[in-house]
């Protein structure tokens, strides 16, 4: 069975809540949808305190190439714009919408017909994507319209759609393929048009065979699109290990995966795409998973973007007793959130409750060169030493030792038998090298 | 809730420990230890105690009194170490010397480099070929191996099939008892199928990967070969060069020290390699009829040599 070639680890998948029916979240009193998400220039409000509007009418405008449009997330009037703590822990101008009734824009299509046919033009197509603020749902929030738009000379030839869901706890992914596969179907021939690729690959890792077989069965009415079975390996989600599993080519280092033909969509953003294209609908909702060893119910939520994590909680039947830590995402990436009271955010892909025991880290041993985190590093990197540079300031080393590939998976800290901060020190080491580089392509 | 404990992420840890490792490495020298208390008896397991406790007790003294800090004695290390030292003895030699070269071990090749994961040289192997150096009669006199003996110092002794084909004299043992262990020799390094048993396991646990115990023998095998298709006569087999001496048990348990071997399995193949080839150059040529430990030592002192200059394979390498 495929998988990507260098290293990788194997946590305990604990998924909780895979099969449990997506649970249609209750509407808040109040909303708070920051005008940033994690990556790109915040947009530019074009409310004012006062104004009433729809769900999916426009609240903020992109500002800038990289940066995407916001929605509103419910109907009702604006009550402030303010900054805001986010869950990334960054301050965010946000507006605040104090909810009224649920009504959505007129052209908005609320039916759950599946509209097959797409007759629109690729550039229309591109237009309606960028309109209607969709970014990567997988969690880096990149705005999804850029992807779609290779640099001139570029062409890709396969497109690779990210169901991996490789991060343990999470199902949200999961879920959505069982309830909406064919969607997801008709959104990848709509990237296929706008790429221009004959060749659609969905890669999922295969503790998902009801999604496999589902997906597989429905794909096969279609030309050009395959389900690739991927063997269970951390982290497959990662954009260059999942070009790496799927079709066996390997991006180079600083490349983007249009070096090597490819282009990568989460299967979230797939369905997202399908949903602004052919039924007019922005993003301001998406699937979520509350879950944790303790947690009452572990279930997927679809939840309005601006909605506090404490409202979510809550209908998920409250913080379980015992729990030290609350991340929101996965536990090998997510960040652990200082308080439920933040926004949920486009790249929200759960909420994980840690019980006491698991959340304290155990104290750290001298490091007895075992190679194991040089062995499990997924982009074939040396954690052990750029840790030591890291700790001595030894930037232009870090550099030429490649810190500038490691892709943040943890999966060094994981496998250390002394539970050396491994990453923690890698991603300093990271941000000040890349500020550097930075800096010098300035002077340049 | 009333707190919440905020850290960068990876928030879940696999489980391993530094203990886990040593231990593991303990179990898999169980069927070498239990091959070496059959064959000799009383002695191996009074030399086996002797390097255990005084490894341990060494290490925490240091710790405790000279370093006056925290004692890492419950990972496992130093005990493996004592471990060690004990299966590369002759199990007749007196408890002073084994104390002796387990100060050696712990003190100096250990603790004067600031304990485990910082000492260049392999502690078990310096603190043998210390005692070889001053104890040059008592470390090569090896007794013959009785089921069950219960002769310590007055064990009658038995030339090693190593120095049998350095000096041309006696019969080696026939393949079989090599392969069992059934000849004279330090008390862990007789029996090769015990050894084998013991990197199964290591292997099995992935405690270590297969790179360097595989290139070693292989190495010696192919140069042993050739030796011995060049000139059948003045050169023994390559079966007879792999399961004699310390060859297995260097391969498998000492030359895989995660401290002192390389960082990447590129790199691990080029020790192995090494640790081969001077191996077989000191057997053949040199004036010790064994050199496994030598070689190993030489390899250690290569090893941050290996790592500056072999790099694994990166992500999105140049396919050749």
């Amino acid at each position: 069975m495929k998988t990507f070639s260098i290293g990788g680890i194997h946590p305990k998948e604990n998924k909780f809540s895979a099969g449990k029916k997506i649970i249609e979240m209750t509407l808040p009193q109040q909303v708070v949808i920051p005008l940033a998400h994690y990556i790109g220039a915040p947009s530019e409000a074009i409310v004012k305190k006062g104004d009433l509007v729809k769900a999916g009418q426009l609240i903020g405008k992109a500002n800038g190439f990289i940066s995407a449009n916001v929605h509103s997330s419910v109907s009702g009037k604006v009550n402030k714009i303010d900054v805001q703590l986010d869950a990334s822990g960054y301050k965010r101008p946000s507006v605040f919408i104090d909810v009224e009734g649920d009504e959505w824009m007129e052209n908005i299509d609320r039916s759950s017909t599946i509209i097959r046919e797409c007759l629109l033009p690729k550039e229309e197509i591109l237009k309606k994507i960028q309109n209607a603020g969709i970014v990567g749902l997988g969690g880096a929030t990149f705005p999804a319209h850029v992807k779609l738009s290779p640099p001139s000379g570029k062409k890709a030839n396969v497109l690779i759609i990210n169901a991996v869901e490789c991060e343990p706890y999470l199902t949200c992914d999961h879920q959505l393929m069982l309830e909406k596969g064919e969607e997801i179907i008709v959104g990848i021939t709509i990237i296929m048009k706008v790429l221009d690729v004959k060749r659609a690959v969905i890669g999922i890792e295969n503790n998902k065979p009801d999604a496999i077989a589902h997906l597989s069965k429905i794909a096969s009415q279609y030309k050009g699109i395959e389900v690739v079975a991927l063997k269970v390996q951390y982290p497959q989600g990662g954009e260059k290990q999942l070009i790496d599993a799927v079709i066996g080519r390997q991006v180079p280092s600083a490349a983007l995966p249009i070096e090597v033909g490819a282009v990568v969509q989460n299967v979230g953003t797939t369905f997202a795409i399908y949903e602004a294209v052919q039924k007019n609908k922005p993003l301001f909702e998406r699937v979520m998973t509350v879950t944790g060893k303790s947690a009452a119910q572990p279930s997927n939520y679809r939840v309005r973007i601006g909605t506090l994590l404490s409202e979510v909680v809550t209908l998920a039947g409250g913080v379980p007793e015992g729990t030290g830590k609350i991340i929101g995402g996965g536990p090998m990436m997510g960040r652990s959130l200082m308080n439920l009271n933040v926004p949920m955010a486009k790249g929200s892909a759960g909420i994980l409750f840690m019980p006491n025991e698991e959340s304290v880290r155990k104290p750290m041993k001298n490091c007895i060169r075992c190679t194991k985190c040089v062995t499990v590093c997924p982009m074939g990197l040396e954690p052990f030493l750029l840790m030591n540079q890291s700790e001595r300031n030894m930037w232009p080393e870090m550099e030429k030792e490649r810190v500038m590939d490691c892709i943040e998976c943890g999966s060094c800290s994981y496998t250390c038998p002394s539970n050396r901060p491994l990453l923690d020190y890698i991603r300093y080491g990271k941000t000040t090298v890349g500020g550097i580089i930075r800096s010098r392509a300035v002077k340049k | 809730m009333d707190k919440l404990i905020i850290s960068p992420a990876p928030h879940i840890h696999g489980g391993d420990s530094v203990s886990k490792n040593m231990t593991g490495v303990i179990i898999a020298l169980v069927p070498a230890l239990l091959v070496g208390f059959y064959f000799f008896g009383l002695g191996a397991l009074i030399v086996t105690l002797t390097a255990v406790v005084s490894c341990v007790l060494f290490e925490y003294l240091i710790q405790r009194f000279l370093l006056k800090g925290e004692t890492t004695i419950m990972d496992g290390s130093a005990a493996l170490t004592g471990l060690l030292l004990a299966l590369n003895l002759p199990s007749n030699i007196p408890v002073w010397m084994i104390i002796a070269g387990s100060l050696v071990a712990i003190g100096i090749a250990k603790m004067t480099f600031g304990g485990l994961g910082n000492n260049p040289f392999n502690p078990a192997l310096v603190g043998r070929v210390f005692m070889l150096i001053s104890f040059p009669v008592e470390m090569t006199s090896w007794p013959r191996p009785v089921p069950f003996s219960t002769a310590y110092l007055d064990a009658e002794t038995a030339a090693t099939p190593l120095a049998m084909m350095k000096g041309h004299f006696g019969e080696l043992p026939d393949t079989l008892n090599l392969f069992l262990g059934n000849m004279g020799g330090s008390m862990g390094e007789v029996s090769a199928i015990a050894i084998l048993i013991g990197l199964a396991y290591l292997l099995y646990k992935k405690i270590i990967s297969w790179h360097i115990p595989v290139s070693i023998l292989a190495t010696v095998f192919i140069f042993t070969a050739i030796l011995n298709w060049i000139h059948p006569e003045a050169y023994a087999s390559p079966v007879a060069h792999l399961f004699t001496g310390g060859l297995m048990l260097g391969a498998v348990f000492m030359a895989t020290d995660y401290v002192t071997s390389p960082m990447n399995t590129r790199g691990m193949l080029v020790y192995g390699v090494g640790i081969g080839i001077i191996t077989v150059l000191i057997r053949v040529f040199g004036a010790y009829p064994e050199g496994v430990s030598f070689a190993i030592l030489i390899m250690n002192a290569f090893t941050p040599l290996i790592n500056t200059y072999i790099k694994p394979k990166r992500f999105g390498e140049k396919r050749k």
